[in-house]
């Protein structure tokens, strides 16, 4: 069993040893597609630019190029951005050199932290109130129109946090309101009270918690295409408590840039499909007057009115559902000056096709003359459908093909509202200088620390000493192992002293076990029952203690954020195999080199 | 074979002699790091205190009055200049502006401004910015996690051993903390994450100490029937007393080699513990035994319960 654990630890520790390969990773944006005919024409253009790739591979929808210097690298990202267009993200990677079976294991080198490799690291905070100061305006006017189409007077409607307060003038009054207003807003309970004549719709606890995730996948949804844009591989976009985001860019210095191209924004239009002209006349460069040709996601081309119906700022909430048919449909809401420009626009145009536009601005990669990024603004028509109605408000769009096509316009549409604003809170960059100077100090470190420790055992605890030290390395090995194989966890600086911490606490265990061998000696035990009475007795101190470390580590890991918690993880996983090889495997080569010495007078100790 | 002590059982070494002279020593100590703590404050870290920080490398060595110029000129007159590891090395830090819109680009603006006035070929080691909310949300969070640790702690000692025990071993973390925390305070050391970091760790490790000490006068109550209750407690601690000292010494060994090649990002990690692994060791070896004498712990309360149950005897299966 010890044999075993060690050997996969070892299994998985080795990919490290190999380094990593300078690369390049093209992944295609989503007008894009990575085929084999990818693949040949930036074969050809490496060719022709006498670039030669250590190796060129295809998968998950991504080519992945090996190259022999970081020359090289940049010659090729250089070359192959400009050949391949805006239709790919041309990045630059690190690919690990291990060999093909090694990766088949599913055997990764250690992960390092943005500490360590460089790179920006951004907390960003979504602005709660004032995505839920739109929800409150819309409710006002919504509950305002439709007691004024239910001829209900009012005397007063109001935001009281996040519920509405309606206040009516008689107990009739009060009646319909309630009759009216019940069960049709869905997220709110209404709550009548008779003596002030005044009804309340609640915003329930659900609505506001889904009001809320909405906000922020949103935005992580907007994060995320922005990211693409800037072509960083392995970017890290995730969630961080009730409103937060975490973006992580390794690699990327140029942090203006970086802000620049996460604060900009996507937007959406509706507007007819002009069906009056041919579009095959339009293709062919006649264009009729107050119209325009709009690429189609997806490839296709659809002639647009110049007029736009109503702009996404207009978006309210976009959720995907299902129609009567079990077919999946998208349900819009709009803000009430929407509703009325959309009822007034699909008035007399019922049954006419409406396209919805998604615009965003990607980033040219050239600056402006004073300095700012250059974006150049990219239209794109993401869905068409007939109007079956006078739309108001709240209106939906079906036949819009897989439930998670409509999941995608949905959260597409939402998007193009932006309803909650970010702000950056937290900013860490750390140049790649610093992060090479921090691995090569932290590897010092180690490697010294660790000498140090095997001198010292070796000299006090002779061959036991060395049996102690077999345990430490082991150790070491299978906390690197582990750690390569955790997806999670991240090697950084504090993570570093972590394992050097480890190291140093690790002989610990050993030293009891020693300690207690030693005095069980000293008692005039034999040597066979002293090894034995050693380790049981030394067991429960080894195991309270590590425990309550343990317990230290996990609050570090539930409160630290990036480097710290990848210190509390380091830290968690060195005590855990410590414990491993301090006592089980000690005990195995105890047992293996003195256990079978029948006649043992002396202990090396 | 070398040994540091070798322990005669029956004249073991009087730790409990010192019990006095060692209390006293702790009050004091412990008073000069309240007093300096509540004097001259600690110099809470960006982490905590939000900001900017902006590490740079220059070319050449760096003239810090004429940095200091450059910056007052451009309304960061508040920021503070120094060297950071070698003369080259420049930190500097602006203090929170929670009235800027765009806060977040002040690290930015620095740099370029240093980069056209002073140095074309300045080089970005370090940006971090930290807004004033996350600053006060993760001290929170640290003097929380402080809490909760030592409650954890409590819990799981009471569990295993007595409350007694548990209580001794807890006011020692807190005489730990305290005076890691008093050190820092009077060097001016700046505490960020890392020390808390640090804390927690030093926690971890002086309870290992007084577990390990008194999970050895427990057995020792148990086997020494007829021994009085402070040289029980003094056999136990010299018994244990070559393994504090060597685990103590290769704790403190790799702590050195970090405080010396581990560079400046964990510098006043290193020290943290260092000085924790000494206070531990000494408030595992004296604080905390003198505590638990002074609770009345006796012989009784360690023994094994008589009726035995199904688990509740621990000590043969873990």
């Amino acid at each position: 069993m010890v044999i075993a654990v060690i050997l996969i630890g070892a299994l998985y520790a080795l990919p490290n040893l190999y380094g990593e390969d300078p690369a390049v990773q093209i992944s295609a944006t989503r007008s894009g597609e990575i085929n084999t005919t990818t693949l040949q024409q930036v074969e050809s253009v490496l060719r022709s630019e006498s670039i030669e790739p250590r190796g060129i591979s295809m998968e998950d929808g991504q080519i992945l190029i090996r190259l022999n210097s970081d020359g090289a690298q940049l010659a090729a990202q250089d070359v192959l951005a400009t050949e391949l267009g805006r239709d790919y993200v041309v990045a630059l990677n690190l690919a690990p050199a291990q060999p093909a079976w090694l990766a088949a294991l599913g055997g990764q080198p250690l992960k390092l932290g943005l500490d360590l490799r460089g790179g920006v690291h951004f907390l960003m905070e979504v602005d709660m109130e004032e995505a839920m100061k739109k929800i409150r305006e819309q409710m006002v006017t919504e509950v305002r129109s439709s007691l004024r189409d239910e001829g209900i007077r009012y005397s007063g409607v109001e935001e009281d946090g996040n519920d509405v307060l309606i206040t009516l003038r008689t107990a009739e009054d009060l009646e319909q309101a309630n009759n009216a207003l019940r069960n049709t807003y869905q997220g709110y309970t209404t709550d009548a009270d008779g003596d002030s004549n005044s009804l309340r719709l609640e915003m329930t606890d659900e609505y506001l918690q889904e009001t809320r995730v909405n906000a922020i996948s949103q935005n992580i949804t907007i994060l995320r295409n922005r990211v693409n844009e800037l072509g960083v591989a392995e970017p890290v976009i995730q969630r961080q408590g009730q409103d937060r985001i975490v973006v992580e860019l390794p690699g990327v210095q140029d942090t203006a840039r970086a802000k620049e191209i996460l604060g900009a924004t996507a937007t959406l239009e509706f507007r007819f499909v002009d069906t009056e002209n041919d579009l095959r006349d339009a293709q062919e460069g006649r264009v009729p007057f107050g119209s325009r040709l709009y690429d189609v996601r997806g490839g296709g081309q659809q002639l647009l009115e110049n007029r736009v119906i109503l702009t996404g700022d207009h978006i309210v909430n976009a959720n995907s559902g299902f129609d009567e048919n079990n077919r999946a449909q998208v349900n819009i809401q709009l803000d009430s000056a929407g509703g009325n420009m959309m009822s007034l626009a699909t008035r007399d145009r019922i049954g006419d096709p409406m396209a919805t536009v998604f615009i965003e601005f990607i980033a040219t990669g050239e600056t402006t003359e004073d300095g700012r990024i250059d974006f150049e603004r990219v239209e794109e028509v993401v869905s068409v459908a007939t109007i079956q109605a006078r739309l108001g408000s709240n209106f939906r769009i079906t036949g819009v093909g897989s439930p998670a096509d409509a999941q995608n316009l949905a959260l597409l549409l939402r998007a193009g509202a932006l309803i909650a604003p970010i702000q950056i809170v937290e900013e860490r960059t750390v140049g790649p200088s610093l992060g090479a100077q921090n691995i090569r100090d932290g590897l010092t470190a180690i490697v010294s620390g660790f000498v140090l420790v095997l001198l010292f055992m070796g000299i006090y605890y002779r061959k036991f000493g060395l049996v102690a030290n077999a345990a430490l390395f082991t150790n070491l090995i299978l906390i690197v192992g582990v750690m390569s194989l955790i997806p999670g966890a991240t090697l950084t600086m504090p993570g570093m002293a972590g394992i050097l911490l480890t190291v140093g606490m690790a002989v610990d265990a050993n030293v009891l076990i020693f300690e207690r061998i030693r005095e069980e000696l000293n008692e005039g035990r034999s040597p066979q029952q002293a090894i034995k009475h050693g380790y049981d007795n030394a067991l429960s101190s080894i195991a309270d203690g590590n425990i309550t470390t343990l317990i230290a580590a996990i609050i570090l890991f539930a409160v630290g954020t990036g480097p710290i918690k990848g210190f509390a993880v380091t830290l968690a996983i060195g005590i855990l195999t410590s414990m491993f090889t301090a006592i089980i495997g000690t005990r195995a080569i105890v047992n293996f080199a003195w256990g079978r010495q029948k006649r043992l007078s002396k202990l090396s100790i | 074979m070398f040994e540091i002590t070798k322990v005669d059982e029956n004249r073991p070494l009087n730790f409990m002699k010192l019990s006095t002279p060692t209390a006293i020593l702790s009050v004091i100590l412990l008073l000069v790091a309240i007093v300096s703590m509540a004097g001259k404050g600690l110099n809470w870290g960006l982490d905590f205190t939000g900001g900017t920080l902006v590490e740079v490398g220059f070319s050449q060595p760096a003239d810090l009055a004429e940095l200091r110029d450059v910056l007052a000129d451009n309304e960061l007159g508040d920021a503070v200049v120094q060297n950071f590891g070698s003369s080259r090395d420049i930190l500097v830090r602006v203090p929170p502006r929670p009235e800027m819109a765009d806060a977040d680009s002040v690290g930015d603006n620095l740099f370029q401004l240093l980069r056209s006035e002073v140095d074309s070929d300045l080089e970005m080691r370090r940006v971090e910015f930290v807004g004033p909310s996350v600053g006060e949300e993760l001290a929170e969070a640290g003097g929380l996690a402080m809490i909760v640790a030592a409650i954890c702690i409590l819990i799981y000692v009471s569990f295993r051993f007595e409350w007694r025990i548990a209580l001794a071993s807890v006011i020692g973390l807190v005489q730990d903390v305290v005076m890691i925390l008093g050190l820092f305070s009077i060097l001016q050391i700046e505490v960020d994450l890392t020390i808390l970091a640090a804390l927690l760790a030093v926690i971890g490790y002086s309870l290992n100490d007084s577990i390990v000490i008194s999970d050895r006068i427990r057995e020792n109550f148990r086997k020494l029937r007829n021994t009085e209750v402070p040289d029980v407690i003094n056999i136990s601690l010299s018994q244990c007393l070559s393994r504090t000292l060597i685990t103590s010494l290769t704790t403190i060994m790799v702590l050195f080699t970090l405080l010396f090649f581990g560079g400046q990002m964990v510098s006043g990690f290193a020290l943290a513990m260092l000085v924790g692994v000494v206070v531990g060791t000494y408030s595992s070896t004296f604080t905390r035994t003198t505590i638990m004498v002074a609770l009345g712990i006796s012989r009784e309360d360690l023994m094994p319960p008589e009726v035995e149950k199904e688990g509740e005897e621990q000590d043969n299966l873990l």
